[in-house]
């Protein structure tokens, strides 16, 4: 690790150091351009702490193996790009219906298929909401700087074991390769929330019980508790069930464990927003340049904000809809064929204007590009 | 009478063993059809690992899906009921974050065999630590009778109504190519036989693998006229050669027999192992 807390830092290495800081102590991957460099630097600095890395022979196991690993006590983690995603989901799903704590990086690149290995893309903000097929409620994070790198895998990680749920870390191409002077936190600087861990004796111990918040408890393998996970819909024992209000109730745990506590999960950036008319709302690295855009405009007059969403998933709708009370235009800039867009036309009154500024070749949203954008519909 | 007397007795004994392994609050029966081989390699798995003194938290039961692998939901073990085919990959994440667990793995050759044949050639390559029970049934059993990598040529299955075209594998060869460090094979005809080489398998360090023939009459047997589970059993018992006798067959001989027993055994090192000694070298560097 660094010896310096002011370092110069690669984005996927801010990754690793945020999640080395969370606690995580195991990581399972497969090499994918432009993520690659978080594996290499976990292979690195994992065994200096007496943590775990492996290489496995694809994305399948790679998510498979960090979900073992988090069943036996560890926080693990696991980063990729758009193929090694698309392949991580069958069992992204397995690790939300067996409610098991891990992070998933995604460094996005273009897509559909091989796309665009070395260039930026917002393109798989949906995937990450709904990837896994099926009913459930998916924490997804986005930072937009290499600083935010750290912390927003800080955050993932103690979201996933503050609910018990896998998380994903948004990141692009742009935020994965560049390099930024940064301060690393010092310890006790950010909160570290390890899994709740059962405590009842093992005869009494219910590893899906319905919690006042929805989160039950965890015991770790090897820990007397001897609990059984599996994909097929359970009962709070963990037993398969095919029972229509047992289903029920499993399914809305997986929900409401996250819905119920969407304020304490959902976090944005608001910036020159007060007096705002017109509101930009972006994610990641496209944020950066929005901003700059704005600033631009403020010089020039113009009564202009940006929210940023940091947390993508839950959808931030009541948060969303209170600062950008007063804007009658809505820009949303992205680096896909407009995705998020869609959720900010279903959360806005009717009668809001909602623009959507779209790149998808390749290529970063220029502030011009934004300022112009801007300009036409002003 | 008296030798009567103690045989059951000892028969009691012996099922008694198994009965401490059951989950506790789990309904049974099993999903299992009367007479599938499934529960008697479970009650060889349950005696082998009685018989080395286990304690049922340091075992971790690990199964993807089919038939099979619903094994380690009826145990009294840490369970984790996987995906299809890719329960070695989350053993590994068990055995490579908590090494001084025993770490078994419970597939079918549907699940082991095709959708998870990438990650059955990098365990044994790895030779980590896991024990793997392939329960070949030569069908897959759960989706009711489609063709596997092991139905055998000319075999006929849902999914192959005219008979199999295709080669079958021998998942103790491709075991051992690929670098695992004990291979054995059993059938459920032979039970103490296959207790003995679950208990090796499961006392080796490295990766160990034993493939137990086995029967699904209800779509195997019965797609092929093999009668019901004990003609079945009796064929494995009949077409089924020990590598001790198999060395004074000819070719000829062993024309349409397969062998049980140990087929391989090496001191290869070990994943977790030599993982650790880059930890050693290298715990507390900045
Ligand atoms: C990704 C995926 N593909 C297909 C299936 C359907 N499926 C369930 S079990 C099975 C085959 C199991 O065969 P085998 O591993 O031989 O187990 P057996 O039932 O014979 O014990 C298949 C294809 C699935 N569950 N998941
Ligand atoms: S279908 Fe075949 S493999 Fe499945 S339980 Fe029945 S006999 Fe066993
Ligand atoms: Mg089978």
């Amino acid at each position: 690790m660094v010896d310096t807390q002011r370092t110069l830092l690669l984005g996927n290495l801010a990754a690793v150091e945020g999640a080395i800081y969370a606690g995580m102590r195991f990581y399972a991957g497969y090499p994918i351009t432009p993520s690659t460099e978080v594996a290499e630097g976990c292979s690195r600095e994992l065994p200096k702490i007496g943590g775990r890395f492996i290489q496995m022979e694809d994305e399948i196991s790679s998510i498979g193996a960090v979900v073992g690993a988090s069943v036996s006590g560890m926080k693990a983690m696991t980063a990729t790009s758009g193929p090694g995603f698309s392949l991580m989901q069958e069992n992204i799903g397995y690790a939300y219906i067996t409610e098991t704590p891990c992070v998933v990086i995604n460094v996005q690149r273009g897509g559909p298929s091989t796309g665009l290995p070395t260039k930026v893309s917002q393109s798989d903000t949906m995937q990450a909401r709904w990837g896994p097929h099926g009913d459930y409620t998916a924490i997804v994070v986005a930072p937009s700087t290499v600083g935010d790198t750290v912390t927003e895998t800080i955050r993932a990680f103690n979201l996933s074991e503050r609910f018990r749920t896998p998380v994903v870390v948004l990141m692009d191409e742009i935020i994965g390769h560049q390099r930024e002077l940064i301060s690393l936190p010092k310890p006790g600087e950010h909160q570290v929330i390890n899994r709740v861990k059962a405590t009842v004796p093992p005869e009494e111990f219910q590893p899906f019980r319905l919690t006042a918040n929805g989160v039950s408890p965890m015991a770790a393998y090897g820990e007397g508790y001897r609990t059984i996970s599996t994909g097929l819909t359970h009962d709070p024992m963990g037993f398969t069930t095919n029972e229509p209000k047992e289903i029920k109730v499993k399914l809305d745990k997986l929900r409401n464990k996250i819905m119920d506590f969407r304020s304490e999960i959902t976090k944005l950036r608001v910036e020159m927003m007060d007096d705002a008319e017109i509101a930009f709302v972006s994610y990641g690295s496209v944020s950066r340049a929005v901003l700059l855009a704005v600033a631009l405009a403020r010089s020039a007059g113009v009564k202009v904000g940006l929210v940023q969403l940091y947390t993508v998933w839950p959808f931030p709708d009541n948060k969303l809809r209170d600062y950008c009370q007063k804007c009658h235009k809505i820009i949303v800039p992205e680096l896909n064929m407009g995705q998020i867009v869609h959720e900010i036309r279903r959360v806005m009154p009717p009668d809001t204007e909602i623009h959507s500024l779209q790149r998808y070749d390749g290529e970063i949203l220029t502030p011009m590009q934004i300022l112009e954008k801007l300009e036409e519909v002003m | 009478m008296a030798t009567v007397e103690k045989t059951k007795s000892v028969e009691k004994q012996k099922s008694d063993v198994v009965l401490n392994y059951f989950r506790p609050r789990k309904k049974l029966p099993t999903v299992w059809c009367a007479g599938c081989g499934n529960g008697i390699v479970m009650s060889a798995l349950i005696r082998a690992i009685d018989k080395l003194g286990y304690s049922k938290d340091e075992v971790a039961m690990v199964s993807g899906i089919g038939c099979t692998s619903r094994m380690p939901i009826y145990l009294d073990f840490s369970a984790l009921h996987t995906t299809h085919g890719r329960a070695l990959a989350f053993a590994t994440g068990i055995k490579f974050a908590k090494p001084h667990m025993k770490v078994i793995v419970i597939t079918g050759d549907g699940d082991c065999l095709a959708i998870g044949g990438n990650h059955f050639i990098h365990a044994c390559r790895r030779n980590i630590d896991i024990t793997a029970i392939l329960i070949n049934n030569h069908i897959y059993g759960m989706t009711g009778g489609q063709g596997s990598p092991t139905t055998p040529s000319g075999s006929i299955s849902t999914t192959t109504p005219y008979g199999n075209v295709e080669k079958n594998f021998d998942p103790c060869k491709l075991a051992e190519a690929a670098g695992a460090s004990f291979v054995a094979r059993g059938t459920v005809y032979h039970t103490p036989q296959l207790e003995k080489a679950i208990t090796k398998a499961l006392d080796h360090n490295g990766f160990s693998l034993v493939e137990v023939i086995s029967n699904c009459h209800t779509y195997y047997g019965r797609l092929n006229r093999r009668g019901d589970a004990v003609s079945m059993l009796n064929a494995f018992k009949e077409n089924s050669v020990t590598t001790a006798k198999a060395k004074k067959l000819s070719p000829e001989e062993m024309e349409g027999k397969f062998l049980i027993g140990t087929l391989h055994e090496d001191d290869r090192t070990e994943f977790c192992d030599e993982y650790q000694k880059v930890v050693d070298a290298h715990m507390g560097e900045k």
